[in-house]
């Protein structure tokens, strides 16, 4: 049809789809009329009334009969054939309610899994801050080192001059996570929050319900502005909603703040990984900080920042102008700032969230719920072939009484569209139930529960649309190439009796179940390969004792303890502990390793070391009390461990690890040895072997200690070496901590295996999913095998019944079925092993010490394969034995 | 179905537009004129000739309106649009070609 055609014809076709009364209305008027005119006609040619109407009605023919032609010339409108089609189908599919009622569900999960991951990438990647304005825009702002990969904080001084100075950056702000325990009446509990700038509020667009936000300058100076933002959720669960909260003073960490606003219902702060509960300005630092006050000082890198970017500008051109703000910084302060720089990231590869540890796992995530959609389409368009194979009867009649290929088609479409559309339905309740579950598979720490939700928006609600779309095309048009060859003499054939070992028209079923089976041979694989290393990273030693160590923390600084009377305490805690029947040792240390605090980290100066003209050596360390190497079983390799008189009236020490000692003494031993830390020189008075830090993936790297009374904190890390179970020695702790002080709280006990596992949360997540997932393709493609093959032997009863009239036992037809099970599997793990050799290197970050090619995991994965597959075929195999042949024959 | 038996698929089309070339008329007078034309012989029924106007309606080669017939009631006329007066040259044309050689064909004088 030309467009002059088309427009012509568009409104006679308008208007029979908006008025489709008044054009049949106006049809049969029409008619009446002329048949009226034909009576009056008869009449002037001298009938009588009653014969001239029977004359004319019959000149005319069957008046309904016209009226119906005429209806079919007009063609029905678009929409007319959709609903034709959609009630048709929706009867065609209740019809056979078990096929129905399987290939929804087949959709519903298949598609349930795409629409629950697309809301978690959305939800902890894309837009993870609910309620924050134009995260879009949004990049997160890290410092980091040349000749360094990774990133660390900022500090204020260097993040106020980025803000000033950035022309291209609509906002910046700080938001840096922290923690604090709060106590309302007599309940305390830890609670999370962020130390952020005073524009915070103002810069993500947020504006509290009850009182306000912070005021410019109420982030300058030390512990001078003790206010206190809270959250929606805390204001109604601790504080009953109360409407007169503003202005309430309340306690946090032992210093008492005022209450001044109350965030919205469905802000949860900004940061991926935790719900924020209350907000601090940045003069409050010291309160909720390790290290004093920092806010004039350049070299504490402790801030975690984010910028808006004005619209239109990209990533690249703020980065240059950022870069070119860190290289100006550099040259004015060249003793803190040398070899230092500053980067932006998408919010979705933020480095000091937890967006960067999901990230791997959603990736693989995104691949694998594509395969298992795929699997669940294939098999319900297996399904479908089959339907279409019975139906080929009613299509053949359709073709002969005129419908168009491309009608049936449609029809065909329209029925994928049912089935996708109720996927898709069930699918977004299963993603709105599921939206939550991520949180059920990593730890709680310090009683406080993460929060990593799925966000369920319209960006989602788009992705499942298209989705379903693409299932409608790939469900409908599997069995439309059946159409192909239908021909108007097909009904008249005999029903075409299929041979059990033979190739023919199965070619397309068999084609999808081996389509199938590669897939979920390459879940398996990949499952396998992720269960592989979560093993070998929870075996491989993290260079200290795990099981016979817990670790805990006191938290003197809530209870307002100032410094002396801090050491004081530890000392005696340590002795009273030390006493104890089955403890060995116990020592304090400022960070426990592979938790979630930071080292500190110092630049460095080595006697006898020349750094080339671009290194500025800067190492981290933590600070740790005496006996900590005995405790945690970490080897000496030569000098000494730090003892009580290291203290701050004795001569600066540090001990360092061995691959410090190889960089930086090129082997020679550097007990004796000076080094500069933080501008002050210290004596080495030990090696140490290498251990992990704050990864079991990391390789070994250099590392230092120094003793924690020659750079105090009040909130550090105890851990005991102890033979007691974890409970006996949590009730002696917090026995002991009772006689020296009654009010002091505990932290969480925990083995330091525990805090091992917990470091590899990231990989158990990966590990679950991907093994729930693999199992349901594996399910899902047993399921296929499963109904190709009973289909294959009720298609082929009267060979089998030859077979068996010829002398074939049950035992033979048995291994004929399942031999040809088999070679669908041999086909479908073949492809699975190719596919699989390509695309398991993708799972790269996620591995451990596995080669993405690992024979074994191949050879597990094909063991489970071939189980499956076996137990899909027992059915039909033995139904197949059980052919009679008299019957057959007989038939 | 009550389907025009020995008219070619099409000409009937050609003949309703060819009529209505002459002037706006309603289904009464096409299916009179219809019959003084082809002298009977096309014998096309009434039932057959309100679908194929509907069908031409819809593709736009004629145009209806409501007008007062002589005896004061409302009747449905038919007119020829623009994109019709083109398509019937175009039948035309295709039909003097079909017949020529038809007529070339049937009038060879058997050997």
């Amino acid at each position: 049809m030309d467009i002059e055609q088309w427009l012509y014809s568009l409104p006679p076709r308008l208007r029979s789809f908006f008025h489709p009364h008044q054009v049949d209305q106006e049809m049969k008027e029409e008619l009446r009329e002329h048949l009226e005119q034909q009576i009056r006609e008869n009449i002037a040619k001298g009938m009588s009334p009653e014969e001239a109407r029977r004359s004319a009605v019959r000149t005319m023919g069957g008046i309904p009969q016209i009226e119906q032609q005429c209806r079919d010339a007009r063609g029905g409108s678009v929409l007319d054939d959709f609903t034709q089609d959609l009630r048709y189908g929706l009867r065609q599919l209740l019809r056979s309610p078990g096929f129905f009622a399987v290939a929804i569900l087949c959709l519903t999960l298949g598609i349930g899994a795409n629409a629950a991951v697309f809301s978690w990438v959305e939800g902890i990647l894309f837009r993870p801050y609910p309620a924050v304005a134009h995260q879009e825009r949004l990049f997160a702002l890290a410092g980091t080192a040349r000749g360094e990969t990774g990133a660390g904080g900022l500090s204020w001084p260097d993040f106020q001059d980025l803000r000033r100075n950035c022309s291209l950056c609509e906002e910046a702000f700080v938001s840096k996570i922290t923690g604090s325990t709060l106590s309302v009446g007599d309940h305390a509990e830890t609670v999370r929050g962020s130390i952020v700038s005073a524009n915070y509020f103002a810069a993500i667009g947020v504006r509290p319900i009850l009182g306000r936000g912070f005021e410019p300058g109420e982030d300058v100076g030390s512990d001078s502005h003790p206010v206190v933002v809270i959250s929606y959720q805390l204001w109604r669960d601790r504080y009953k909603g109360d409407p007169e909260i503003v202005g309430r003073m309340q306690r946090f960490d032992n210093v008492p703040h005022t209450i001044i606003g109350v965030t919205p219902e469905g802000f949860y702060g900004t940061f991926v990984g935790w719900g924020m509960q209350f907000w601090v300005p940045a003069s409050m630092e010291e309160t909720f900080e390790s290290g004093g006050y920092k806010l004039e000082d350049r070299d504490a890198r402790w801030i975690e920042a984010y910028v808006r970017l004005k619209p239109g500008v990209r990533q690249s051109q703020a980065q240059q102008e950022i870069s070119a703000i860190a290289a100006r910084l550099e040259t004015s302060y060249p003793a803190t700032n040398r070899g230092r720089s500053i980067g932006i990231w998408p919010l979705w590869q933020t480095p000091f969230n937890h967006a960067r540890t999901m990230l791997p796992t959603l990736e693989v995530m995104v691949a694998v719920v594509a395969f298992v959609l795929l699997i669940a389409c294939a098999n319900v368009g297996n399904l479908l072939l089959v339907r279409s194979f019975a139906r080929r009867h009613e299509m053949s009649v359709r073709l002969a009484i005129g419908a168009s290929r491309v009608r049936l088609v449609k029809q065909l479409l329209t029925e994928g569209l049912i089935l996708s559309a109720l996927g898709t339905a069930g699918g977004l309740l299963v993603a709105y139930w599921c939206r939550h579950a991520l949180v059920l598979l990593l730890p709680t720490r310090s009683g406080v529960a993460m929060y990593l939700p799925g966000q369920m928006d319209a960006r989602v609600m788009a992705m499942s649309a298209i989705v379903c779309l693409l299932v409608t095309l790939i469900v409908g048009i599997i069995p439309a190439f059946r159409t192909r060859h239908l021909d108007l003499a097909g009904p008249l054939k005999a029903d075409s009796t299929g041979v059990v070992g033979a190739r023919g028209r199965a070619w397309m079923r068999s084609g999808l179940v081996v389509f199938q089976v590669g897939l979920s041979f390459i879940l398996l694989v990949g499952a396998a390969l992720l269960l592989e290393s979560l093993e070998k990273i929870r075996s491989t030693s993290p260079g200290f004792i795990t099981t016979s160590v817990v670790t805990t923390g006191v938290s003197l600084v809530a209870a307002g303890y100032d410094v002396p009377r801090a050491k004081i305490f530890q000392d005696e805690l340590i002795d009273r502990l030390s006493a104890l029947p089955g403890v060995e040792s116990a020592a304090f240390a400022c960070v426990t390793p592979l938790g979630y605090a930071t080292y500190s980290s110092t630049p460095i100066v080595v006697d006898g070391y020349q750094p080339s003209l671009e290194e500025q050596p800067s190492v981290e360390y933590n600070q740790v009390g005496p006996g900590y190497f005995a405790t945690l079983g970490i080897p000496l390799f030569s000098g000494r461990e730090f003892v009580r008189t290291d203290d701050e009236n004795a001569p600066l020490v540090a001990i360092v690890n061995r691959t410090m000692a190889t960089r930086y003494w090129a082997g020679e031993d550097p007990v004796g040895r000076r080094l500069q830390v933080k501008g002050r020189w210290t004596r080495v008075v030990g090696v140490v072997a290498d251990s992990k830090y704050e990864s079991m993936r990391e390789i070994p790297r250099p590392f230092f200690y120094v003793p924690l009374r020659q750079d105090f904190e009040r909130g550090p890390a105890l851990n005991i070496r102890t033979r007691q179970s974890l409970s006996s020695m949590r009730a002696a702790l917090v026995r002991e901590v009772r006689a020296l002080d009654a009010n002091l709280a505990l932290y969480e006990m925990i083995t330091l295996q525990e805090q091992v596992n917990r470091s590899t949360s990231p990989q158990l997540v990966a590990v679950t999913l991907v093994s729930i997932l693999g199992g349901l393709a594996l399910l899902l493609a047993g399921v296929g095998l499963y109904g190709v093959m009973s289909y294959a032997v009720a298609q082929s009863t009267r060979e089998l019944g030859l077979r068996m009239a010829l002398g074939a036992g049950a035992a033979n037809l048995l291994r004929l079925v399942i031999s040809r099970g088999l070679r669908l599997t041999a086909g479908g793990v073949l492809f699975g092993t190719v596919a699989a050799l390509a695309v398991t290197r993708l799972l790269g970050q996620l591995l451990y010490n596995v080669s993405p090619h690992d024979p074994v995991v191949f050879g597990l994965a094909l063991a489970v394969m071939t189980t499956t597959a076996i137990f899909a075929c027992l059915l039909p195999a033995w139904r197949a034995s059980r052919t009679d042949p008299a019957r057959v024959l007989r038939d | 179905m009550s389907k025009p038996s020995d008219l070619v698929q099409g000409t009937l089309d050609m003949l309703i537009l060819k009529i209505l070339a002459l002037g706006p008329l309603n289904g009464w007078a096409i299916s009179q004129r219809l019959k003084q034309m082809s002298s009977e012989v096309l014998g096309v029924s009434d039932g057959s000739l309100y679908p194929a106007l509907h069908k031409l309606e819809h593709r736009g080669w004629i145009r209806a309106h409501w007008k007062p017939s002589e005896n004061n009631r409302r009747a449905k006329f038919y007119s020829l649009t623009r994109l019709g007066r083109k398509q019937l040259e175009k039948e035309t044309a295709n039909w003097n070609r079909v017949s020529a050689a038809i007529s070339g064909i049937v009038q060879l004088k058997e050997a």
